[in-house]
């Protein structure tokens, strides 16, 4: 059994079995340590990547349905510039206390922003719902989104 | 404390010649205590943060600060490293005065310049050069007046954390390294009855190694998702006994003086011991009980831990916050000499108080030490924290007053009931160390069960804040310890100062009320405390200036200083009532002062934080449980508060540079907690006693009308 997962712009391939939830080949096989697990049920949002785009969870599919997509983990958001524009504005902003939801969240806006480019504080909040922090660190997320957005 | 343990400038600071090294045995938890201590260093020795490191926090030679906790760390740890820079720095002038003259040497950018003169010595490289190996802290040295012109500073690893690129304990991979797992009990009180010998043999057969002793049982081996998937497949060959399960008994109802095992008056936030309680107000003209659930600290990672056991040394890898209390446990469990456990603190995710980190950390040393040799990664599950770290405990805080002919409060009675909020692994009676570690009572060894014993310290445990911060003429103050609670309890975040200012300030709103006095001036009228009343002007001119809510819903103001002795703040809360019944944040003020500001970015978070984790606390959480276990077991079955229901908060600082440091972490919840129930009050004239505030709890209050 062999899967291949086009991560970050390479293709690999690995000998895990496809029904792997995708996160453990990131982190275990792949040594990509920088997307989070936090709960293994699709409810805290700290195992966030991109796939073709979009927000998916990592910590539930199975890696195998992956196959065939682009996936970018936070080691490869900083190669866009929406991505790199959103690491700089959480950094600008001290946008994290402990860090571990924090990349989860860089993944999230950077979806966001690349869809929306000035999305509205409601819309911010809904798309980031998803997500915990549990140190509270919200408001200064929120505000590291409208510095990337351009608009403080 | 801090000094008379490490009472050396070089337990506090090093040098390669390159750069300056400080070293600290607080530990960073996502406070930024090391962003804040570097902070001190470059206000010292004008040494650029960048160019200071902050060495790891390690029982191999760090200084032994006891635990982070109690919003302590920038009052021992930054006070015991500013007088050593600044011991430090006058030792060097000296020593340069002495060799080459007496200048007059200017010190800036890390170095000592002689005014006209090409001749600079860097701090870094006369701390090479110099012998000042027993050059001792003097406490008496000046520090550098504050200056404006610093600007605030980044905060550490920050740039690697939205990078992917910060290592936590998590994410520790050595060559060799195995994960492990614990296969859990359904509850507390649950025992292996048996465990299916066709499925041990099958894991054993696939080079997994299953570690058991007494109830204790954990699986470890190559590949993480291997080691889940082995987890639960050992978990269902377990058979437990159910011993008659969990008890089911209304926690509000056990919390009386019936069931206390101790009963202590406080006076000025001190317990004493041997003496009389007090009587109750004969006629208070008010009177109400107050209450708390158990609730989680809730890390968003689950605990681990990296241990491995060689030459017969034990090293682990830790998110605790108490590595010298937590090694010492460790060591008398195990019988083995204290010299012989190292552990280095490394970070987890935000912790908020003893949660799963200390027991995950015993846990990677049973199995490393069953499995000489090998590195092991031992993680908890999001099931295991949930159900299995030390909730923060279930209380009640009963208030009575006697008014005066103007309203003002003349006889103040508190008396509070907790189960203990001391759960942390450390040194006492009884064993209290092991006692307090989770596997300790499943394994087979003669650590006996935890008991608990009253805090004796000011502001310390149940009663933290229970003593007023108003000057009202007589008072009245009781902890009673009750025992003989269905959950294993210990410190969070504020101790019982969330549940005793959730009390009060909601007392002072009412009777504000009664006395037909705005909020605000009913406080000042109580307060002599020049700077809480500042706090409270400033509040007071700042709500002025703002919109009043709408007529759905309504604003609740509080104030607290934490333990009477650290961070002032005053709160205005404005929420909006949904048609559900839910409590709608809308707009938040925090109005702080927090002495002199060293980390402007971190304080405003760290207060934002707080606010946000009471607010979570006032209107979501509640650990429930029934006789099969826990039923918090995720965060679906246990709500917290998400981005979609985060308020616009303003924080405003007065900022008193010529005033020490004040901790500030824990400032916020308490007053959170207290200004959201008065706002609630505001808005549908309910009085609302029992967190959380849920819309359920809402619609039920408003039904029994």
């Amino acid at each position: 059994m062999s899967l291949r997962l086009c991560i970050n712009g390479e293709t690999h391939d690995v000998a895990d079995d496809p029904d792997t939830p995708l996160i453990y080949v990131l982190r275990d096989t792949l040594k990509l340590k920088g997307t989070k697990l936090g709960c293994g049920l699709e409810q805290c949002g700290a195992c966030a990547v991109l796939v073709d785009g979009e927000v998916r969870l990592s910590c539930v599919s199975p890696a195998g349905t992956f196959e065939g997509q682009k996936i970018t983990t936070i080691e490869g958001v900083g190669a866009t510039r929406a991505g790199k524009r959103v690491q700089e504005s959480f950094v600008a902003e001290s946008a994290a206390q402990c860090g571990y939801c924090t990349a989860g969240l860089v993944v999230a806006v950077t979806a966001l922003l690349e869809q929306t480019p000035s999305p509205d504080p409601e819309k911010t909040r809904t798309a980031l719902a998803p997500h915990l922090c549990r140190c509270g660190s919200h408001p200064r997320i929120l505000k590291a989104v409208e510095t990337a957005a351009g608009r403080s | 404390m801090s000094l008379r343990a490490s009472p050396f400038v070089r337990q506090w600071l090093q040098s390669d010649g390159k750069a300056v090294t400080l070293h600290t045995g607080k530990v960073d938890i996502g406070q930024r205590i090391s962003t804040a201590l570097a902070q001190v260093v470059t206000e010292e020795l004008t040494i650029a943060p960048e160019e200071i490191r902050v060495a790891p926090v390690t029982t191999a030679g760090s200084p032994d600060e006891g635990i982070t906790s109690g919003s302590n760390s920038v009052e021992h740890s930054g006070h015991a490293l500013r007088l050593a820079a600044a011991t430090l720095r006058h030792w060097l002038h000296a020593r340069l005065t002495d060799a080459e003259g007496c200048g007059p040497w200017i010190l800036e950018n890390g170095a000592f310049r002689r005014e006209g003169a090409n001749i600079s010595h860097s701090i870094a490289g006369l701390m090479v050069s110099e012998d000042w190996s027993n050059l001792e802290v003097d406490t008496g040295a000046t520090p550098m007046a504050p200056a404006d012109t610093l600007p605030a500073p980044q905060m550490r690893g920050l740039k690697d954390m939205v990078r992917g690129s910060f290592t936590f304990v998590h994410d520790i991979d050595v060559p060799d390294m195995v994960h492990a797992r614990v296969v859990r009990p359904p509850h507390a009180r649950a025992t292996l009855a048996s465990v299916d010998t066709g499925t041990l043999s099958r894991l054993t057969d696939e080079g997994l190694q299953v570690i058991q002793s007494g109830n204790f049982i954990a699986v470890a081996g190559k590949g993480e998702w291997a080691i889940v998937r082995a987890a639960a497949r050992l978990g269902v060959a377990c058979q437990w006994a159910r011993n008659g399960g969990l008890s089911e008994e209304d926690v509000f109802g056990a919390l009386t003086r019936d069931n206390a095992i101790r009963r202590l008056p406080v006076v000025d936030g001190l317990p004493l011991e041997d003496e009389p309680v007090p009587a109750q107000p004969a006629n208070p003209a008010y009177s109400q009980r107050f209450e708390r659930p158990y609730f989680l600290h809730g890390a968003l990672a689950p605990s681990a831990a990296f241990a491995v056991f060689r030459s017969d040394v034990l090293e682990i890898t830790c998110h605790s916050q108490g590595i010298y209390p937590l090694r010492d446990s460790i060591a008398d469990s195990l019988g083995l000499a204290p010299e012989k456990v190292v552990i280095t603190h490394m970070q987890g995710s935000g912790c908020y108080g003893h949660n799963g980190a200390d027991d995950a950390a015993f846990e990677a040393a049973l199995v490393a030490l069953e499995l000489a040799g090998t590195p092991v990664l031992l993680k908890w599950s999001r099931e295991d924290e949930h159900a299995w770290e030390p909730f923060a405990p279930a209380m009640a805080t009963e208030l009575a007053a006697e008014t005066g002919p103007d309203g003002q409060v003349a006889f103040f009675s508190a008396e509070v009931f907790s189960d203990t909020h001391r759960g942390r692994p450390r040194a006492g009676p009884d064993r209290a160390g092991p006692a307090r570690l989770l596997a300790n009572q499943w394994r087979d060894c003669d650590v006996p069960a935890p008991t608990a014993a009253p805090n004796m310290n000011r502001h310390g445990g149940m009663h933290r804040n229970l003593d007023p911060v108003y000057t009202f003429p007589e008072k009245r103050l009781v902890k009673n310890l009750v025992g003989g609670l269905p959950h294993r309890t210990s410190a969070f975040r504020c101790l019982g100062a969330t549940t005793n200012i959730f009390a009060l300030e909601s007392m002072m709103d009412t009777l504000a009320k009664q006395a037909s006095e705005d909020p605000v001036r009913y406080r000042l009228n109580q307060m002599q405390d020049p700077r809480g009343r500042a706090v409270l002007e400033r509040l007071s001119e700042q709500i002025a200036l703002r919109a009043t809510p709408p007529d759905t819903g309504g604003r609740g103001i509080a104030y607290a200083q934490y333990k009477n002795a650290m961070t002032r703040v005053g709160m205005c809360v404005d929420i909006d009532m949904a048609d559900t019944g839910e409590v709608l944040l809308k707009d938040v003020l925090i109005v702080a002062d927090a002495g002199r500001v060293l980390d402007r970015h971190g304080l405003i978070a760290q207060l934002e934080g707080g606010f946000i984790q009471g607010a979570s606390i006032a209107l979501s959480e509640e650990v429930i449980w029934d006789r099969d276990g826990i039923l918090s077991r995720d965060w679906e079955s246990y709500p917290v508060l998400r981005f979609d229901r985060v308020p616009q908060i303003t924080v405003d600082l007065i900022e008193a540079q010529h005033e020490p440091s004040a901790g500030a972490g824990e400032a916020t919840p308490g007053p959170a907690i207290a200004a959201i129930a008065n706002a609630l009050y505001d808005a549908t004239g309910m009085r609302m006693t029992r967190l959380p505030l849920t819309a359920d709890a809402i619609l039920r209050h408003a039904a029994a009308l």
